[in-house]
């Protein structure tokens, strides 16, 4: 890896969080010409018996205290100043809640039930996939490739309402919505890990579900491949065992574009989840930004997008560095 | 009658097509033939009982708001096939236009244009798409959905486009058609279109799956046209009035059912193209 591939990859990912920045301060502005503050002042004046003839006053007072009296292009820069800062602004809706908190309290719920249940679904997706390929499997682990493709097909929120209603609903084995139990104190406590973890288990079931039918396809895809190559005939002349040439000489080989696949297939995985989370209730990113567009928060709704782009971008910059550490075949010199 | 001989030597020989194919068909014939059998006013709210379960009277049962489910399928699941259709349709004449010019003809273009895809594709489509259509919420319908969801359809099948594109240019008969005088317009349709076309379908069928996918998702988040029954808003009132919890079953399940039809189908239909068009994943089925 070269100083040359890294300054290119950061100023690529710089220009993502930029172009995401300007989106979200333009797309709004362009829009039908709504003005957030009047709005709001209309509302509050329609609820509380406000008299309508100072709203003119309360909305030029509001403007010059948000800047939004002055030029555009100042106002952009100063979009840009704070976004850099990373300060998103307030809540429109819970007005004195800032967005960077609200965005801050839910990360860890949604990062934790993620990484999990990715890594859980990646590596049983990967290992059933390549099963349901290699000619020396059982039948029945063959068989399994019609279902996996189904599971495949189908939205992981979708998979959620079904778990939910047969393992929740149903069999009452798992609480239907929440992050941990209503009066649990939220401190570290064993009781309320433990609270946590059996509220986090129906959702990760419906991201793995879905996570796990879409690698294996892909590894079946490069295991049929695979067990047609010529080394794979020499291992198996040579004598190994069905075990080991399956291990170290098909999944082995097979595995490598699904690690490729794992950092281009983020961008889908958080969409999924965010609509996953709506459906549990779960605390987390995705019903913060349910909220915030049931309640018209347009601060909040395009603070969460653009964190969103940027932990993203983040991510699959980050593995795009470690790749060659992965695949020695893959180098990223300027000559290449 | 080559051509019909053709199609159904394609349904023979792979039986993924045969199987998406008429999932998709049967989907079609009951958005085309249900208004026949089935009152679609009843898809209109206060039309009926509310809250009925399953019955012989109205076999998908009736949701909170006094629809008749079946109505309401017969009537949204064409609305939702109409947003994939349209959107994919748009996003892959875009795809189609940007990856055979830049492709084919290279420079200063090309580099913009794949430049512009690689940064685009890393961005969560999902995301950006919540931001335009929340912006534009009240006037979302069913069109301009579709459009929404369009304008991030065509990167996939530029990429792809123009990739394979890339590697037609330089095989002898393009080369041949240029030693003959064709310009760079009538090698793109007469020589390399025509070899993409079972490419093309499947990257159709991919993107009409993508098309789906994003509007069910964005209508879940309750960004969708609000005034129709498209399968994506009834699973959105399903999940606003807790049909879980109430032990409204059929008010989510079939959604979900006609959902998985569709995507399964679709799903069928792109393997089974890809796998004609691309013989070396043959051994695959």
């Amino acid at each position: 890896m070269n100083w040359n591939y890294i300054v290119r990859r950061v100023s690529l990912f710089l220009v993502v969080v930029w172009a995401a920045a300007s989106v979200n301060f333009f797309v709004p502005r362009l829009g039908t010409g709504r003005d957030p503050i009047r709005e709001k002042l209309g509302q509050l004046a329609a609820s509380g018996g406000l008299r309508q003839d100072g709203i003119e006053a309360m909305v030029k007072a509001y403007q010059a205290k948000f800047g939004l009296d002055r030029p555009l292009y100042e106002q952009y820069w100063n979009f840009l100043a704070d976004t850099v800062r990373l300060d998103l602004g307030y809540s429109l809706a819970n007005y004195p809640a800032r967005v960077g908190d609200l965005i801050g309290n839910a990360m860890p719920w949604t990062i934790g039930l993620m990484v999990i249940s990715v890594l859980i679904g990646f590596a049983i997706g990967t290992l059933m996939g390549a099963l349901s390929a290699w000619p020396g499997s059982p039948r029945w682990v063959r068989g399994m490739a019609v279902p996996l493709m189904t599971m495949s097909a189908i939205p992981p929120y979708l998979l959620g309402l079904i778990v939910l209603y047969i393992l929740g609903l149903k069999l009452k084995l798992f609480p239907l919505s929440g992050g941990y139990s209503p009066g649990m104190l939220a401190i570290a406590s064993v009781d309320y890990y433990i609270d946590v973890v059996h509220h986090s288990i129906l959702p990760a079931l419906a991201i793995v579900l879905q996570a796990v039918g879409f690698w294996a396809l892909g590894m079946r895809g490069m295991m049929v491949t695979t067990s047609g190559e010529d080394y794979i005939a020499l291992a198996e002349a040579n004598g190994l065992r069905n075990r080991t040439i399956f291990l170290r000489f098909g999944l082995r080989n097979a595995m490598l574009p699904q690690f490729t696949a794992l950092g281009l297939s983020l961008a889908n995985v958080v969409a999924g989840q965010v609509i996953v989370e709506v459906i549990f209730a779960y605390p987390g990113i995705g019903t913060v930004l349910f909220q915030a567009i049931q309640a018209s928060d347009y601060t909040v709704i395009n603070g969460v997008v653009l964190i969103l782009i940027m932990a993203i971008g983040l991510v699959t910059m980050i593995m795009d560095f470690l790749y060659p550490l992965l695949d020695p075949r893959i180098s990223h010199r300027s000559g290449t | 009658m080559r051509r019909f001989d053709q199609v159904v030597y394609y349904l023979r020989e792979s039986p993924m097509l045969g199987a998406g194919t008429l999932l998709i068909l049967f989907i079609v014939l009951f958005g085309t033939l249900g208004p026949v059998f089935v009152d679609t006013d009843m898809a209109q709210p206060l039309s009926t009982t509310p809250r009925m379960a399953p019955s012989w009277e109205h076999p998908f049962g009736t949701d909170d708001a006094g629809r008749d489910l079946l109505a309401v399928m017969v009537v949204g699941v064409p609305l939702t096939m109409r947003v994939g259709l349209l959107a994919g349709a748009v996003g892959l004449g875009f795809g189609i236009f940007l990856g055979f010019t830049s492709g084919y003809l290279g420079g200063t273009f090309d580099t913009v244009v794949r430049g512009f895809v690689d940064t685009l594709l890393t961005v969560p489509g999902l995301v950006v798409l919540i931001s335009i259509a929340s912006t534009i919420r009240e006037e979302i319908s069913v069109n301009i959905m579709a459009m929404v969801v369009a304008s991030l359809a065509w990167m996939w099948p530029t990429r792809v486009i123009r990739a394979q594109v890339l590697t037609m240019r330089e095989r002898a008969y393009v080369q041949m058609a240029k030693l003959n005088g064709m310009s760079d317009t009538e090698i793109i349709w007469k020589e390399l279109f025509p070899n993409l076309l079972p490419y093309l379908a499947a990257l159709f069928a991919n993107a009409v799956n993508w098309a789906i996918l994003s509007s069910i998702g964005l209508e879940a988040l309750g960004l969708g046209p609000q005034n129709d029954p498209t399968i994506g808003m009834t699973i959105y009132w399903a999940i606003t009035f807790s049909a879980l919890i109430r032990g409204m079953w059929w008010w989510w399940a079939i959604p979900i059912f006609f959902i998985g039809l569709v995507f399964v189908g679709l799903l069928l239909i792109s393997a089974g193209l890809d796998e004609l068009a691309n013989p070396k994943q043959r051994k695959a089925v």
